[in-house]
């Protein structure tokens, strides 16, 4: 058995779909990978000094700019011409990509670099305590958009960052999460083959973020998707190629109701929010044609 | 060297074109700037050398001084020279990532063409920009002319990349003043510039080969002692600094500078302290000053940072008058370089008169009689600090 | 100790950290059902689960240094062949 890229001993929360989601993407990588980390749970957990959980290169300097950083590693290596052969990671949790490192993203894809992005999504800012992020979904709670007598939880959808990122021209842009390791497999080894700006964008559950038992990180990640909340595609050059259709579709209350983040929506009247969580899903099935049965053209990314 | 020979090898050239050329010469790997006024010239020149092939760099065109920093820091890392420029605004916006290059002691080069801090906005010369990054953890050089503004870029690498250093160095240079005006100088030799400063070779980097983690975050048990080894690192670098000064007039037959420069300090009752293109205004008006049989002295503070206080204190112990001019200010306290300068004495029996003047903020212009005019009233009688030559209708009776 | 790089940490040195001592339910594989899927392997966060093979000879396990007892590996298997037991210490 080969070593984890990522090894033990590194002090994620017990159950954590972070960590869990870069093992699976490291080990696919390999090797030959040098990683610039944005602050943030993934690096907090991997990396105290004077321990490290890491068997590659890799690098954290500060929260919004590993995409920035990342440009660099790729300049130096051009530079010295040993480029070949080595994949260039930012990676970082949706705070540093979506939000406070947004213009740092968008500035190393509108360049051109061989660079993978990785968004380690779990929907809010967790390291620093489970606040709302420009990714936190429609009515979860968190502690800077709490519920309360007057506020249903976070009042903004989630924002579209694999289509802004698209948008950009992006050659290879994905979403997945922990449940389908294969499906992680397949696409980081798509993304490696390609010579430019590719970007996976991966759902990784917390347990203590989302409030759920921490053995429920796989149920929670295949629950989203199934529900049509989080949908899995791909989109290369602009087109959807391939979509992860949903068998049975799931009404997003089986989904919601396991997490405490959700549980004020079940208390009181809130049909209304169920109602506009369960109308985000069915535009995703729609948009995407997610439903087995469906046949559908592929459709535009943005 | 004959006069002849010395003329023969200079150019008339504006500041920011001769201070690119010195840049090339150093051979970065790397270049990533964001253009900001009066930065601006020196990395337009550096893009046509680079589009004309005269430099083999990778130059990263981002989109904010932020990622500037950061592209530098990460190239930095996987083991190359680096070179970016900025000012003001710029300098200001990628405050966290200089702490954060230092603190991970990564020998970047970073030319600040000096200049005012918004708001309000002003693009015109003072040094509030890059003295108000000066606790962390740079080395900070600041030059009097062009000449000195390239001759410090190979100093600032080979100090910079020294085993026993390994700081990040900025070079300011007054904006406009040294950007943009015309000196005659003498251009930095391409074969002589590679004797002086060898390729740089840094024992960890980003390799896959030896796969390291760079900037593991550190909790109370360990941050202080990490703290304690920057501060230390910089105060070290005093030695190197006089070292690679010596090396470079060895190398290039002009002397390259120290921590100080003292100008007719024999004797002299009155010295004034100050950094900066001013010194050069100073050393005129100290030299009328002599012909008139007057002693006025000048220090140049050349290296701020590590603050060189022993060299400052043995320039200025024996003087009945100091004056320190500065072109920064901490609101609400008073001169910055003042500040540090009169703590030297403060054991001293029977200290010099110190006076502390705020001269040429948001490029207000200061010429050789105004700095005559603050020369005789501090002689007069001390002032402790001061904004000099305020406009009163402007300020409608408050000062 | 040099600083002279910054903090810079020797790969894996993540593994003098045991947060096996995290726990307080401990996986327990029985090798019964066992049909060798290999999803506790693949699902545990930690990568501390060791072993191959199924059925009676199935030598999975976990290394008991490091599983913090999140029971993701019990919870994924699809035949039930982990137990979750209390750890008495």
């Amino acid at each position: 058995m080969t070593d984890n890229i990522l090894a033990s001993g590194h002090t994620a929360c017990a159950g954590c779909g972070e960590a869990l989601g870069m093992k699976l993407l490291t080990n696919v990588l390999g090797p030959n990978t040098i990683i610039a980390n944005a602050t943030g749970c993934s690096e907090i957990f991997t990396t105290l000094w004077p321990r490290t959980a890491w068997r590659v290169p890799w690098i954290h300097s500060l929260f919004e700019n590993a995409p920035a950083v990342a440009s660099g590693i790729e300049a130096a290596l051009k530079a010295q011409g040993r480029e070949k052969g080595i994949q260039i990671v930012a990676m970082g949790g949706d705070g540093a990509m979506a939000d406070i490192g947004f213009g740092a993203l968008s500035g190393m894809l509108e360049r051109g670099h061989n660079i993978l992005s990785i968004c380690l999504d779990n929907e809010g800012y967790m390291n620093t305590g489970i606040q709302r992020s420009g990714l936190t979904p429609l009515y979860a709670s968190t502690t800077t958009c709490p519920s309360g007598k007057d506020s249903k939880g976070n009042d903004t959808p989630k924002k579209d960052l694999p289509a802004i990122v698209a948008a950009h021209g992006t050659k290879y842009v994905a979403t997945t999460t922990v449940a389908y390791p294969r499906d992680i497999e397949k696409k980081i080894k798509k993304a490696m083959e390609i010579n430019g700006p590719k970007y996976i964008h991966i759902l990784v559950p917390c347990p203590l973020g989302w409030g759920f038992d921490v053995s429920e990180t796989i149920m929670l990640s295949r629950l989203a998707v199934q529900t049509g909340l989080f949908p899995i595609y791909e989109m290369e050059n602009g087109k959807i190629t391939s979509v992860m259709k949903i068998g049975k579709k799931v009404p997003v209350e089986e989904y919601l109701k396991l997490q405490k983040r959700f549980k004020h929506l079940f208390h009181g009247d809130c049909q209304c929010q169920l109602a506009a969580i369960q109308e985000t899903a069915d535009a995703n099935i729609a948009r995407f044609g997610l439903m087995a049965e469906a046949k559908k053209e592929p459709v535009p990314a943005v | 060297m004959s006069p002849a020979s010395v003329l023969e090898k200079m150019t008339m050239m504006e500041g920011s074109k001769a201070f690119a050329d010195a840049v090339k010469v150093c051979r970065p790997h790397v270049i990533s700037a964001y253009p900001i006024t009066p930065q601006t010239h020196i990395v337009e020149e550096l893009s046509k050398i680079v589009a004309n092939g005269e430099l083999d760099t990778e130059y990263v065109r981002v989109e904010s001084e932020h990622s500037a920093a950061s592209v530098c820091l990460g190239a930095s890392a996987t083991g190359v020279r680096t070179f970016t420029a900025t000012t003001s605004q710029g300098l200001l916006l990628m405050i966290e990532v200089l702490y954060n290059i230092a603190g991970m002691r990564l020998p970047i080069v970073l030319m600040c063409a000096n200049r005012s801090v918004s708001a309000p906005l002003n693009i015109w010369n003072d040094h509030q920009d890059s003295i108000s990054v000066r606790d962390a953890g740079w080395i900070q050089l600041y030059a009097e002319d062009i000449q000195e503004g390239i001759d410090m870029i190979p100093q600032a690498y080979l100090i910079a990349e020294h085993p026993e250093v390994r700081l990040p160095v900025m070079i300011g240079v007054d904006g406009f003043i040294l950007t943009h005006t015309s000196e005659p100088v003498e251009l930095l030799d391409q074969a002589m510039t590679d004797k002086f400063l060898p390729p740089y070779k840094p024992e960890i980097y980003l390799d896959v080969k030896k796969p390291m983690t760079l900037g593991a975050f550190a909790d109370p048990d360990s941050y202080m002692e990490i703290r304690y080894s920057l501060h230390k690192a910089v105060e070290d670098s005093k030695k190197v600094i006089k070292e690679v000064a010596r090396e470079f007039g060895k190398t290039f037959g002009r002397f390259g500078g120290d921590l100080i420069e003292t100008y007719n300090i024999e004797g002299a009752e009155t010295v004034v302290v100050a950094m900066g293109s001013i010194v050069s205004t100073l050393k005129e008006l100290s030299d009328e000053m002599k012909s008139q049989g007057r002693k006025m002295g000048v220090v140049k503070v050349r290296c701020h940072r590590p603050f060189p206080d022993q060299e400052i204190y043995d320039a200025l112990k024996d003087a009945q008058n100091v004056i320190v001019l500065e072109k920064a200010v901490s609101l609400g306290q008073g001169g910055i370089l003042g500040t540090e300068i009169r703590s030297l004495f403060m054991e001293m029996e029977d200290p010099p008169r110190f006076s502390n003047f705020i001269i040429g903020l948001g490029g207000r212009d200061v010429p050789m009689n105004f700095l005559e005019m603050l020369v005789l009233e501090a002689e007069e009688s001390p002032v402790p600090f001061k904004f000099v030559g305020l406009k009163e209708e402007l300020l409608g009776g408050e000062k | 100790m040099s600083f002279a790089y910054g903090t810079v940490a020797e790969p894996a040195t993540s593994l003098g950290n045991k947060t096996g001592t995290w726990r307080t339910f401990k996986p327990v594989w029985k090798h019964e059902k066992c049909t060798g899927c290999g999803f506790c392997n693949i699902y545990c966060p930690d990568g501390c689960v060791t072993g191959e093979g199924k059925g009676t000879s199935s030598t999975r396990t976990a290394d008991y240094d490091y599983c913090k007892g999140c029971g993701v590996c019990a919870h994924e298997c699809p035949v039930k062949d982990i137990d979750m037991i209390l750890e008495v210490k």
